[in-house]
C-alpha cells in the first residue's frame, strides 16, 4: 500500500511543477526557467484577475420595497414562486384579519408541514441545505461557490474544452479556430458540471440548479453567442438541483443526478424522454461516473450508501460504507476496477468487477490501495503538511497516472490543498506507486483537474487554480500495457519519448497557460 | 389480419404466450385492484370499523366472487383486443379527416362497440360492490295511489351508462392518441422493474382520464338522459318514482357523493384496462434472443439471419433488430457467430444476410425521403414523372432481382403509402383509406399521382425522363447494380422504362374529368369547415415518414457496432467487403435526413402530452434517428481512423467522411 511518506518533498515556494520526464517531475524556479510560461504570461497579462468580472447575481430582491397587495393577489404569487409551502406562509404570515378561520386553518396545516420536513430532513439532513449549499457540499469541485472556473470539460476526441464560468457562462476553446462561442442560456444558472457527449463533435450537456441543459454548438459556425434556440432543455419534476452528469461511452444515453430526488435519470436525448431508475435508500443521487467501457455506472448517495449500476439491464448493487459518504470515483479504463474515497477517510479503496457476464457478483469487499493521511516534510520553507481528506480522483485514460486533490485545510495556513499524482500499475498486482505533488505558483490553490481523454505521449493533466488560470501538466510515458483499442480506435504508437522543451511546437500546447481573462 | 399471422411460428409460439402471460398477470391484479376500490368506494371516516369490518366481509362474499369472475373475463376480453388491434408502426393521421376516418372505420366500430358492453359489465360489478342505493336496477315502491309496483332504480342506470360512457371514450382515445402503438425502450430493464416504475403513472392517467370521463359524461347525461330512462322503462315496464326526483336535472347531477362514486369506478374501470396494456406492452416488448446459427437444419427458420429478413410479423422483425443492436453491442461470442465463415464453402452467409438487410432498410429510408423531399420541394406543381417512375421501375424490379437490396412495398411503412395501389389491402385495412395526407384533395397532386394505380390512365405515364431524374440519376442510382465501390447503394436503374408504362395517351373526356375536379376542388377549398378537416397537420406527414425509423434506429446501430467490432474481432475480414457500401448508404442517409430537417415543421418540437397512456415515443423518432445516425457514422469514423483512406469510394462521400474524421458534423 502506497502511502503520501513515500512521495518526494513539496516543491518550495515560488516553484512551480512543469510536467513529468524521464520518471520524475519537473520544476521551474520562475518564469524564466520556463519560456512557454512566460510567452503565455506575455501575451495573457496575468495579473488581472478574473474575478473582477465574475460578480454572481444574487437576489435583487432587497432592493426593492415592499408593495401592498390584496391577500388573494400575494397569495397566487406565493403559489407560482413558492408552491403549497410557500402559499401557506403567505397566508399564514398576512394580518388580515377577516379571515382569522383560514389563518388558523393554514398555520396548523404549516406547522404540520414543517415537522413532517423537519423529520424527513433529520433523516436526511441535506435535504435542508439550499440549492447552491447543496451544490456546493457535493460538487467535485474544491470550494465550488467561489471558484472561478465551475466546471471544465475536454472534448472526448478533439483539442476543445468547455468552461463554465462563476457568472454562469460557458465558453468554449478550441486551438484550431479563432472563435470562443460563448453560451448562455435563461435557465442555465449555477452550473455544477458539464460534459461533450462521445462520438459528436457539437454536443455538450450541462447540469443547471433546475434542469439539464444539452447544447449543439456547430464547430463551423462562426458565431460567437450560439442564440438558446441552440439547447435542449430537459427537466423533470422533482429533478433539481442536478449535480453530475454523465455520457454513456457509446454516446446513446445521459444519466443525471439530484441529490433532492431519489431516482436518477436516464436520459434519451434526442427523444427527450427518461426513464427515472428510482432505489429510495439513501435519499438522493450525487455523483455519477460512467465506466470508459459501458458496462457499470458509479452512483453515490448523500448517506453512507452508494450504489454501482451495470448498464444492460440496468440493476444495482449496494455498497455500504462505514464512516461517510462515497466523495469520489473513478474507473480504469477497460472498466474492470473502480477507485473511490469516502468523505471522513483519507484512503482510496478498489474494487475489482470480473467481466465474466453472470457467473460472478463481482467482489465482495472493497481494499484500501492507498493511504493518504497527513504527512508533514520538512522543507527550506518550514514544515508543510500534506494529506487529509480527499476532494476528487482522476485517472487518466491510459490507466497509468491517477491525480487525487487533497482538500488541504482553509483555516490552516501550512496545509494547502495539493494534487498528488500516482503511477499506477496493474500486473502482477494492481497497485499505486509514487509520482509526485503538482504545485502551481504561489497563492494559487487547485480546484478542479481533468485529463486530457487523447493525449499521444503520455497523460495531460489540466488543473484548473483559484487564480482563474487553467494549466497542462504534462507526463510523458511509455505506456507499459498493451495498446488500447476502444473509442479512441486505432492503436497509438508511444512515440520515442520526447524532451520537454519540444512540446511547445506541439499543437496540443498551444494554450499550455491559460486565463479566462483573454476572452473576455 | 390475425389469420395471416397466426402462421407464423413466432406468432405461434412467443407472441402469443407472452399475450397469455400478460393477461394471466392482469388477472391476479385483480383481487388487490378490487380490495383497493371497495374500501376507497364505501369510504367512510365516521365509522372507521364498520367501514371496515364491511369492506372484510363483502370481499368474502359470494357477489364478490361472482364480480371477480365477470371481471377477469372481461380483462381476457382486453387482452385479446390488445393482441389483435396492437401495431408497431403507429397510425398517423394526417388530416382531420384521416382522423375521422380512422374513428368511423367498422373494425373500429367493432372494438367501441366491445369496450362499451365490458364498461356496462364493469360497471354493474361495481355498482353491486358498492351497493347501497346502486345495487339494483328496480326497486318496489308505492305510486300515489298506494298500489305496490316496481320502480327505476335511477342511479344504477346512471352508473351503468357511465361504464358504457367510459368504455366508448376510452376506445375513441385510443386511436386518438394512438394507444395501441406499442414502443420499444433504449432502457433494457427488468419487467417486474419497469412494471413498477409505470404504476405511478397508471393511477395518475387513469384517475384524471376518469375525471374528464366522468366530466363530460354528466353534461351528456344533463341534456339526453332522459331518453335511455324512458327507454328502460318501456321495456321493462318499470315506473319512475315521482316523490324522487330525477337525476338529470342540476339539482340531481350535483350530489357530491354521486360524481365520487362515478369518478372512482370509471377510475377503476380504467385501471384495470391500463394496466392490461402496461402488462401487454412490457411482455410483448421483451427482448427476445434468436440464435445466429444453428446446427439443425430444421431450426435454421428461427436464426436471426433468416428471421431478419422476413416480412410479414413486423413484430418479429422489430424484435430480431432489437436482438442485432443488442448482440453487437453486449456479446462478444454472438458477434464472433456473425463474422463466421460457414462451414463447407467458407462463405460469411450470416454476415451478408444481417449486413444485405440493415443496407436495404437504409436504402429504402433513403428513397422515401428523398420521394418525399422532392414532391414536397416541388410544391405539387412540376415533375411529377421523375417521381412517379422512379417509385414504379424500384418497385417493378426489387420484385424479380433478389440481390437487389430493397424491401420498399413490403414493409407496412408510410411508404407504402405511395404504392398503396401495390401494397395496399391485407396488410393494413385500417390504415389504407387515410393514411397521410394522400387522399385529402388539396394535397399536392404529385403525390396523390404517385398513389395511382399502374397503368391508370393519365398523362404522366409517358415514357420521357425527365431532366430531374436524369441528372440525379447516376448520384444515387448507380446503374450498374454490382458497382458497390462507387459510393452509391445499389438500387434498381431508373433509366430502364418498364413495359407497364407505356400506356395510352390522355383522353378528351379525361382531360375534362381533370378540368371538372379542379374546379370543385377551388369551390371546397373556400368552405372553413371542409378546409378544417382535409387540411394537413403540421409536422404529421413528417412524422407519418418516420414511423417505422426504430428499425433503422437499430438497423444503424447493429451495423456500426458491428463494425466497430469488426476492427478487432473480425478475423476473416468479412465486414472489409462491404465496409464501403454500409458508410455510402450511412453517408447518402445523412444527406437526405439533413435535407428533410431543413423542411418546415420537421424540426419543429412535437408538444409533450404527460397525461395520457398513449405513447407518443413516435413523435420523437425523427430526431433519435438523426442522432443515431451520426453516432454511428462517428463510430465507424473513430474506431477505422486514417485507414478509412484506403476505402474505395466517390469523391464526395469521400469529402464527407472527411468531415466526420475532423469532427466538424
Amino acid at each position: 500500500m502506497c502511502s503520501l511518506a513515500l512521495f518526494p518533498p513539496p516543491l518550495p515556494s515560488g516553484h512551480t511543477t512543469l510536467c513529468e520526464s524521464n520518471n520524475e517531475l519537473l520544476s521551474g524556479a520562475s518564469s524564466e526557467d520556463h519560456r512557454l510560461i512566460q510567452v503565455s504570461q506575455n501575451k495573457l497579462g496575468i495579473n488581472k484577475s478574473l474575478k473582477l468580472h465574475s460578480r454572481t447575481e444574487s437576489s435583487s430582491k432587497a432592493a426593492f420595497l415592499d408593495h401592498s397587495e390584496t391577500l388573494w393577489m400575494r397569495s397566487a404569487a406565493a403559489w407560482r414562486d413558492g408552491g403549497f409551502t410557500g402559499l401557506l406562509n403567505e397566508i399564514t404570515n398576512s394580518h388580515t384579519e377577516d379571515i382569522f378561520q383560514i389563518l388558523k386553518i393554514c398555520g396548523c396545516t404549516l406547522a404540520l408541514l414543517q415537522w413532517v420536513s423537519s423529520f424527513h430532513g433529520s433523516l436526511f439532513p441535506h435535504l435542508t441545505l439550499s440549492s447552491e449549499d447543496m451544490i456546493a457540499e457535493f460538487s467535485q469541485v474544491l470550494n465550488w461557490p467561489d471558484c472561478v472556473v465551475r466546471a471544465f470539460a475536454w472534448h472526448p476526441h478533439t483539442d476543445k474544452f468547455a468552461v463554465a464560468l462563476l457568472d454562469d457562462s460557458i465558453k468554449i476553446y478550441n486551438p484550431k479556430s479563432a472563435t470562443t462561442p460563448t453560451l448562455k442560456h435563461r435557465l442555465q444558472r449555477s452550473v455544477a458540471a458539464v460534459q461533450w457527449k462521445p462520438l459528436c463533435a457539437s454536443a455538450l450537456a450541462v447540469a443547471c440548479q433546475n434542469c439539464l441543459l444539452v447544447w449543439h454548438v456547430d464547430p463551423c459556425s462562426l458565431s460567437t453567442r450560439p442564440s438558446s434556440g441552440c439547447a435542449q432543455v430537459l427537466s423533470h419534476p422533482g429533478h433539481s438541483p442536478v449535480t453530475s452528469i454523465a455520457w454513456s461511452p457509446s454516446g446513446s444515453l445521459l444519466v443525471s443526478a439530484s441529490p433532492m430526488d431519489t431516482a436518477m435519470m436516464v436520459w434519451d436525448v434526442a427523444a427527450e424522454n427518461c426513464v427515472p431508475l428510482q432505489r429510495v435508500g439513501g435519499g438522493g443521487v450525487t455523483f455519477l461516473s460512467w465506466s470508459p467501457d459501458g458496462s457499470h455506472v458509479l452512483a453515490s448517495t448523500p448517506s453512507l450508501l452508494f450504489r454501482v449500476w451495470e448498464t444492460r439491464m440496468w440493476t444495482c448493487e449496494r455498497w455500504p460504507c462505514v464512516k461517510g459518504r462515497c466523495q469520489s470515483g473513478c474507473w480504469s479504463p477497460d472498466g474492470s476496477r473502480l477507485l473511490f474515497t469516502v468523505q471522513g477517510e483519507t484512503v482510496i479503496y478498489a474494487l475489482t468487477f470480473t467481466d465474466a457476464p453472470g457467473t460472478s457478483k463481482g467482489p465482495q469487499a472493497a481494499a484500501v490501495v492507498a493511504d493518504l493521511s497527513e504527512t508533514t516534510f520538512n522543507t527550506q520553507d518550514g514544515d508543510i503538511t500534506v494529506g487529509g481528506e480527499i476532494q476528487s480522483l482522476a485517472w487518466d485514460p491510459k490507466g497509468e497516472r491517477l491525480a487525487v486533490l487533497l482538500k488541504g485545510d482553509a483555516q490552516a495556513a501550512d496545509r494547502p490543498p495539493v494534487i498528488a499524482v500516482f503511477k499506477t500499475r496493474t500486473s502482477p498486482i494492481f497497485e499505486l506507486l509514487p509520482c509526485g505533488f503538482v504545485q502551481g505558483e504561489p497563492g494559487a490553490e487547485p480546484r478542479l483537474m481533468q485529463f486530457h481523454p487523447n493525449f499521444q505521449h503520455g497523460a495531460l493533466l489540466t488543473v484548473c487554480w483559484s487564480t482563474g488560470r487553467i494549466t497542462h501538466v504534462p507526463f510523458y510515458f511509455l505506456s507499459a500495457g498493451v495498446p488500447h483499442f476502444g473509442l479512441n480506435g486505432s492503436p497509438s504508437l508511444p512515440r520515442p519519448q520526447e524532451r520537454p522543451s519540444d512540446f511547445a511546437n506541439h499543437p496540443t500546447f498551444r494554450f499550455v497557460v491559460w486565463t479566462p481573462e483573454e476572452a473576455s | 389480419m390475425f389469420s395471416a399471422q397466426q402462421s407464423c411460428w413466432f406468432v405461434r409460439k412467443v407472441i402469443c404466450w407472452r399475450a397469455a402471460a400478460s393477461i394471466a398477470w392482469a388477472v391476479l391484479l385483480l383481487p388487490p385492484t378490487t380490495a383497493a376500490f371497495i374500501i376507497l368506494s364505501r369510504f367512510s371516516i365516521l365509522h372507521p370499523f364498520q367501514w371496515i369490518s364491511e369492506c372484510l366481509s363483502l370481499l368474502t362474499s359470494a357477489s364478490a366472487i361472482f364480480s371477480f369472475i365477470l371481471l377477469g373475463g372481461v380483462i381476457i376480453i382486453v387482452g385479446f383486443l390488445n393482441l389483435e388491434y396492437y401495431t408497431v408502426i403507429p397510425n398517423i393521421a394526417c388530416s382531420k379527416i384521416a382522423l375521422l376516418g380512422q374513428l368511423l372505420h367498422p373494425r373500429q366500430f367493432l372494438s367501441s362497440l366491445v369496450h362499451c358492453i365490458m364498461g356496462i359489465i364493469v360497471a354493474w360489478c361495481c355498482a353491486v360492490t358498492i351497493g347501497g342505493r346502486y345495487e339494483t336496477l328496480g326497486y318496489p315502491c308505492v305510486e300515489s295511489d298506494g298500489s305496490p309496483e316496481m320502480c327505476l332504480n335511477e342511479y344504477h342506470l346512471v352508473l351503468l351508462l357511465a361504464g358504457a360512457f367510459v368504455g366508448f371514450s376510452h376506445s375513441l382515445l385510443g386511436v386518438i392518441h394512438n394507444m395501441n402503438y406499442v414502443s420499444f425502450h433504449t432502457v433494457q430493464r427488468y419487467k417486474y422493474l419497469r412494471f413498477k416504475g409505470s404504476l405511478p403513472l397508471v393511477v395518475k392517467c387513469s384517475a384524471t382520464q376518469a375525471l374528464y370521463s366522468v366530466r363530460n359524461y354528466i353534461v351528456i347525461y344533463f341534456f339526453l338522459g332522459y331518453i335511455p330512462k324512458t327507454w328502460m322503462c318501456k321495456t321493462l315496464n318499470l315506473h319512475l318514482n315521482s316523490s324522487l326526483h330525477s337525476l338529470d336535472t342540476i339539482a340531481g347531477l350535483l350530489d357530491l357523493c354521486l360524481i365520487y362514486h362515478l369518478w372512482i369506478s370509471a377510475t377503476f374501470l380504467l385501471f384495470t384496462w391500463y394496466i392490461t396494456l402496461v402488462l401487454f406492452r412490457i411482455f410483448v416488448t421483451e427482448v427476445y434472443s434468436f440464435p445466429v446459427q444453428s446446427s439443425f437444419t430444421e431450426d435454421s427458420h428461427q436464426c436471426l439471419p433468416k428471421v431478419i429478413t422476413e416480412k410479414q410479423p413486423m413484430i418479429l422483425k422489430f424484435l430480431a433488430l432489437q436482438d442485432l443492436a443488442l448482440l453487437s453491442q453486449h456479446a462478444p461470442l454472438r458477434r464472433s457467430e456473425v463474422f463466421s465463415l460457414s462451414q463447407p464453402g467458407g462463405h460469411p452467409h450470416n454476415w451478408n444476410a444481417i449486413s444485405k438487410e440493415c443496407l436495404s432498410l437504409l436504402s429504402d429510408l433513403t428513397q422515401r425521403l428523398i420521394v418525399y423531399h422532392d414532391t414536397v420541394a416541388t410544391n405539387g406543381r412540376a415533375k411529377p414523372l421523375s417521381t412517379g417512375s422512379e417509385r414504379k421501375t424500384s418497385s417493378d424490379t426489387s420484385g424479380d432481382d433478389p440481390f437487389t437490396p430493397k424491401s420498399t412495398p413490403l414493409m407496412k411503412t408510410p411508404a407504402s403509402v405511395f404504392t398503396r395501389s401495390v401494397v395496399g389491402g391485407p396488410q393494413s385495412p385500417l390504415t389504407a383509406p387515410f393514411t397521410p395526407d394522400l387522399d385529402s384533395p388539396f394535397a399536392s397532386p404529385a403525390l396523390r399521382r404517385l398513389t395511382a394505380p399502374v397503368g391508370q390512365c393519365s398523362p404522366w405515364h409517358d415514357t420521357v425522363q425527365s431532366p430531374h431524374i436524369m441528372r440525379r440519376g447516376p448520384k444515387l442510382w448507380s446503374t450498374s447494380t454490382d458497382s458497390h465501390v462507387n459510393g452509391s447503394p445499389q438500387l434498381s436503374p431508373a433509366s430502364v422504362p418498364s413495359p407497364k408504362q407505356e400506356v395510352s395517351k390522355p383522353s378528351l373526356l379525361a382531360q375534362f374529368l381533370q378540368n371538372r375536379k379542379e374546379q370543385v376542388k377551388n369551390f371546397l377549398a373556400k368552405r372553413v369547415l371542409i378546409m378544417y378537416l382535409f387540411n394537413k397537420l403540421p409536422e404529421a406527414s413528417s412524422q407519418a415518414l418516420f414511423a417505422d425509423s426504430q428499425a433503422h434506429i437499430w438497423a444503424l446501430e447493429g451495423l456500426s457496432y458491428l463494425v466497430q467490432a469488426s476492427f478487432s474481432e473480425d478475423r476473416f475480414g468479412v465486414v472489409q467487403t462491404t465496409l464501403p457500401s454500409i458508410l455510402s448508404s450511412m453517408l447518402v442517409l445523412q444527406e437526405a435526413v439533413d435535407r428533410h430537417f431543413k423542411l418546415p415543421h420537421a424540426s419543429s418540437k412535437p408538444v409533450r402530452s404527460s397525461g395520457t397512456m398513449g405513447d407518443c415515443h413516435y413523435k420523437t423518432l425523427r430526431f433519435a434517428l438523426r442522432a443515431t445516425l451520426k453516432t454511428a457514422i462517428y463510430r465507424i469514423t473513430t474506431t477505422f481512423g486514417d485507414h478509412l483512406s484506403t476505402v474505395q469510394m466517390s469523391a464526395e462521400h469521400r469529402k464527407r467522411l472527411q468531415q466526420f474524421l475532423e469532427y466538424k458534423e
